[in-house]
């Protein structure tokens, strides 16, 4: 009992952020929001037994992506800043279409899920299952995509640093502001 | 529908209200996505929708295949692609301040000039 209590508070949180989140007028607020979403959204892995999968959205969603937007909004926001929204039809609209493809879907949860419900109350993975199943070359096991990822990860960096660093020329202007 | 909403098997809450939760979430970031014009705001909103993609791979792999670890693990490469995504286009949001002076999308008419 106490767990589907805990349950309903984090989904009445996940839904009621995750709409403040894209309607809140300022740019840190709309994160705070979004950090407060990803938060909850750990805590549904951890009802669900997946405690790895615990880990890494608080480590690397709620700890790494919350700082680089954090960090972003501070580098090109002035503080207090409001920002215009789009025209009036255009909120209108959007609105209109994200609530019929949320009644679109939703019926159709509700339609079928109803013949699948039967939880199989997991016990926790085990680390050195996990580690096997991530680096082992078999059927069901992942070696070729957790290699893909180290060099998606070390194309990224290189991208990032390729895109945001200064032009020559600016450089060398601002080494001489600095002296 | 009693019996959908809370159940006494042992688990947290049925299948059903999971996915209605990630699916809130889901069309919160699609309505998001349409009207925000702030470059950072799209991306909030984008996040949100692979937050809710995540969150059904583990809960269908929870319900649905409870032996087996496969959504688990694409939840896991989701979140880091989101990592890498979000890493890239920050970058690029930087730099487009740099050029324009602020990030709304519709200053933007040029990409080089």
């Amino acid at each position: 009992m106490a767990e589907q209590i805990i349950f309903y508070i984090l989904a009445l949180v996940i839904a009621v952020f995750s709409i403040m989140a894209v309607t809140s007028k300022k740019v840190i607020r709309s994160a705070t929001y979004l950090l407060f979403v990803l938060l909850a959204t750990a805590g549904l892995f951890l009802m669900l037994n997946y405690y790895y999968l615990f880990a890494v959205q608080v480590t690397v969603y709620a700890g790494g992506v919350m700082i680089l937007f954090i960090m972003a909004i501070f580098l090109t926001h002035k503080p207090g800043d409001e920002f215009k929204t789009k025209m009036n039809w255009k909120v209108k609209s959007s609105a209109i279409l994200s609530v019929l493809g949320l009644l679109l879907s939703g019926y159709i949860v509700v339609a079928n899920v109803t013949r699948i419900i039967n939880y199989v109350s997991g016990k926790e993975m085990k680390m050195q299952e996990l580690g096997v199943t991530m680096m082992g070359t078999e059927k069901y096991q992942f070696l070729l995509p957790f290699e893909a990822m180290s060099v998606l990860l070390l194309a990224c960096i290189i991208g990032a640093i390729m895109i945001a660093r200064k032009e020559k020329n600016n450089v060398e202007s601002n080494n001489d502001l600095d002296k | 529908m009693g019996e959908l909403l809370i159940n006494t098997s042992g688990a947290p809450a049925p299948m059903l209200p999971f996915l209605i939760v990630s699916l809130i979430m889901f069309f919160a970031g699609v309505y998001g996505f349409f009207t925000r014009k702030n470059l950072i705001l799209m991306l909030v909103s984008v996040e949100l929708i692979l937050n809710a993609v995540d969150l059904n791979f583990a809960v269908f792999n929870r319900y649905l295949f409870p032996g087996q670890m496969e959504g688990m693990f694409y939840s896991l490469f989701v979140i880091a692609i989101a990592a890498c995504e979000t890493a890239v286009a920050i970058a690029i949001i930087i730099n487009v301040y740099r050029k324009f002076g602020n990030v709304e999308v519709d200053n933007i008419q040029n990409m080089k000039e």
